[in-house]
């Protein structure tokens, strides 16, 4: 029984080493590389450059817009707001004064009847998307503060609606981050 | 609540019913040791290793030595991960310098990762390095999911063996269900993730220059400009894969499955949602063919999907309603907003597949989120509390579901008996008292350790209460979440909790480790004392364990030992927010 103990111990032992190595290194090294080679714009983060070619974000994180002219993100409990190092939700409950108080005054900054994705904050506190709704809430508000014609903004929010993938998953949503750039291209 | 919505619930449905038979097949093959269409490759590696490690494949154990293979492995695993934690500070594939974690949170997270739970007391881009993560972390999603595919295997041939003493081998039952299930399909899975979006790399987290500079008030009332933004990167995608397919859930960022660069489209999402119950269902044919009784392995995967159905329909319908404290914003469903209670959730997910997402991950013990359950409504925040307190059965963690599945199945075997006054049998076994007395044991340890410690939690100020970042009502939520997600080896969290503090990270992880290791034992019994039965010829008073009534009544045992046990605590947390909230109180 004795000897049966430490065989037991000595193979939990080296099973864990070997295997440790196997799957906590050779695979996610092997699947770093097949990656890189495959998919190198995905696995390494879906960066967005600028014409001098410095990263100004990724299509996939939100980033903070204030003022009348960018379109609005979501509110974000990222950190102190889209802070890509340390993600997160609010974690308010439905019946939390603090939140109550919070979607009111993004109510009052937004306007009533704001779509409510608008006014509260996503899960990840990066969500880079806002709902068509809220997208076509805003266009008034751009459109006067860019000295463009409503039609021609709206007409730009329409051509970065993306649609349910594979016209079935998801929710059709609008890609902040994408619009604004569109919308700073369109206005110089 | 809308048709799109019903519609994806529904394909999610349809592809898990395709899918099941065939994995189910596989594994059958895989743990009969059978010909597969990967021998060529893996028969050699599973030689090595066996050559390496000293085991000997052919041998047989009894359920106590097969035990403490188990817990030796175990413990062998969770001083690696502790000792890792430790020492990140200086070992390799650490570009962000973090140092080395605290001593409590470190055995709290060795004990989450061990137990399969991936409880995080903590956020992970800020505290764990990239080698931490990829050796300390993910490693244990494959090893903890391998031991429960393994304890499901032993405990199915407990009941198909007839007048033996032994279970199988530990080894081989593990090496098994990491070569020939785990490893091949976490690559595919992993590179399919990336193609979406989701990130794998070794390099430092980005610099990305702000289209906007933004002016942010610090804690100290000073303002300042923040001109850039930190991206987090890492080896995401191989993690996320084993993550799910583990049924672990423990996310390599903090917001979990919610974060873009783990769950980036809506395609990656309902993958994800595959994964969680692809092996957990398989399990179930796995059982079916075993026992050589396919129909009954339908009859537990009906059961479990009639489980399933209940929860997403109620949660779908929750999480659909406006918040009626909330004013001004317009929270209806159009054809250009899904509405509803938008806070905490996607914008990609919605509310539909935000609903599904959380029902799924909380039937089995996966623990993953796509949005946050703090934030849910009442009720919906209460349905996967709820399908954790069931004993994650409805599908359940991988082969954690099946084994406890099995245990409600007992007792279903047992009651039917008590009404019809006959000795009950399943399949051609006995059920006689000293099955009955482990099962019960397996059954009461479960709300004994969610309820003891909530109840201790809640009457301290100091140890409990001021970890809250919700009061009223949804407080008590909080801590009952926590203990519940932490016994049955979810994970999942109502994240407002500071779970981070020596009371939390010291009982949430006895509460991991208990219901984890402590059930096993009266389940491993169990299943050792069926393997020695002889069989006795089923009459025309045996009770049939392959039709719809059975399910019925197996659905019907597991919905009155849950909620007699756990109603009174729901009725004071998350069904009287539900009232109050409606009543226009908030706290």
């Amino acid at each position: 029984m004795k000897n049966e103990m430490k065989k037991l111990i000595v193979t939990s032992v080296l099973f864990t080493l070997v295997t440790g190595v196997l799957f906590g290194l050779v695979y996610p090294l092997v699947t770093t590389a097949i990656a890189s080679v495959a998919f190198p714009k995905q696995a390494n983060g879906s960066l967005v450059y600028d014409a001098q070619g410095s990263v100004i974000g990724s299509h996939l994180i939100g980033q903070a817009f204030v003022g009348d002219s960018y379109f609005h993100g979501r509110p974000s409990a990222a950190g102190a707001g889209y802070d890509a190092g340390s993600s997160g939700g609010s974690n308010l409950g439905p019946t939390n004064k603090a939140l109550l108080t919070r979607v009111d005054q993004a109510v009052a900054a937004e306007g009533a009847g704001a779509p409510i994705d608008l006014v509260t904050t996503s899960g990840s506190g990066l969500d880079p998307d806002i709902t068509p709704a809220a997208a076509m809430f805003q266009v008034e508000r751009v459109a006067k503060a860019r000295k463009l014609s409503a039609d021609a903004v709206r007409t730009l929010v329409e051509a970065h609606v993306t649609q349910r993938q594979m016209g079935l998953l998801g929710e059709p949503r609008v890609n902040v981050l994408e619009l604004n750039l569109a919308l700073d291209k369109a206005s110089h | 609540m809308t048709l799109n919505g019903w519609a994806q619930i529904a394909l999610f449905f349809a592809l898990l019913l395709v899918l099941t038979r065939p994995i189910g097949l596989f594994m059958t093959a895989v743990f009969e040791r059978r010909k597969t269409f990967l021998d060529p490759l893996l028969l050699p590696v599973e030689r090595l290793l066996y050559r390496v490690t000293g085991i000997n494949p052919e041998e047989e154990m009894h359920w106590s030595i097969y035990l403490v293979a188990m817990l030796m492995f175990s413990a062998a695993t969770l001083f690696l991960t502790y000792a890792i934690e430790r020492l990140q500070g200086h070992l390799p594939w650490n570009p962000q310098h973090l140092a080395a974690v605290a001593p409590d949170l470190a055995w709290n997270t060795a004990i989450s990762f061990t137990t399969n739970t991936n409880w995080q007391s903590y956020t992970p881009e800020t505290t764990m390095s990239y080698l931490t993560q990829m050796l300390g972390l993910a490693t244990h999603n494959f090893w903890s999911a391998a031991v429960g595919i393994a304890l499901a295997v032993a405990f199915i041939r407990g009941i198909a063996r007839r007048e033996m003493k032994t279970l199988g081998n530990f080894w081989v039952d593990i090496t098994r269900a990491l070569l020939w299930v785990l490893a091949p399909l976490s690559l595919l899975f992993a590179l399919a993730l990336v193609s979406q979006g989701v990130v794998q790399n070794l390099k430092p987290y980005d610099s990305a220059k702000l289209v906007q500079p933004q002016s942010v008030t610090g804690a100290d009332g000073k303002v300042s400009t923040v001109t850039t933004q930190t991206i987090a990167q890492g080896p995401v995608a191989s993690q996320e894969a084993i993550k799910m397919l583990g049924t672990n859930g423990g996310g390599f960022f903090n917001a979990n499955s919610a974060h873009p660069f783990e769950n980036p489209t809506p395609l990656t999402n309902l993958l994800q949602m595959l994964a969680i119950f692809l092996i957990p269902a398989g399990l179930t044919v796995v059982l079916g063919e075993m026992t050589k009784s396919p129909r009954h392995g339908w009859a537990v995967f009906g059961a479990m999907s009639v489980l399933w159905f209940a929860g997403v329909a109620a949660t779908y319908w929750a999480e659909a309603q406006p918040n009626p404290l909330l004013r001004g914003a317009d929270q209806h469903v159009s054809a250009t907003q899904s509405g509803g209670n938008m806070e905490g959730k996607e914008v990609r997910f919605g509310i539909a597949n935000t609903a599904l997402f959380a029902t799924i991950t909380t039937d089995a013990s996966c623990g993953a989120v796509n949005g946050m359950h703090d934030s849910f409504s009442p009720i919906g925040g209460m349905m996967p509390l709820l399908n954790m307190m069931l004993g994650e059965v409805v599908f359940g963690g991988v082969g954690a579901g099946l084994y406890g599945m099995l245990i409600f199945v007992i007792m279903a075997v047992f009651i039917a008996g008590l009404m019809v006054g006959r000795t009950p049998e399943y399949l051609g076994k006995k059920i006689e008292a000293y099955d009955i007395q482990m099962s019960m044991l397996y059954l009461l340890i479960f709300p004994l350790l969610i309820l003891g410690f909530t109840a201790i939690a809640v009457l301290s100020p100091k140890l409990g209460l001021s970890s809250l970042t919700n009061q009223g009502p949804h407080g008590l939520s909080e801590i009952l979440y926590a203990y519940t997600s932490a016994t049955a080896n979810n994970g999942s969290a109502f994240m407002g909790l500071n779970a981070n503090t020596h009371w939390f990270n010291t009982t949430l992880g006895l509460a991991m480790f208990c219901g984890r290791f402590l059930m096993l034992i009266p389940m491993l019994a169990v299943a050792g004392n069926l393997a020695a039965k002889k069989s006795v010829p089923a009459t025309a008073g045996t009770f049939p364990v392959t039709t719809p009534m059975f399910a019925t009544l197996l659905v019907g045992v597991i919905l009155i030992v849950s909620l007699l046990t756990f109603f009174p605590v729901l009725s004071l947390g998350p069904i009287l927010e539900h009232l109050l909230m409606h009543a226009g109180r908030s706290f």
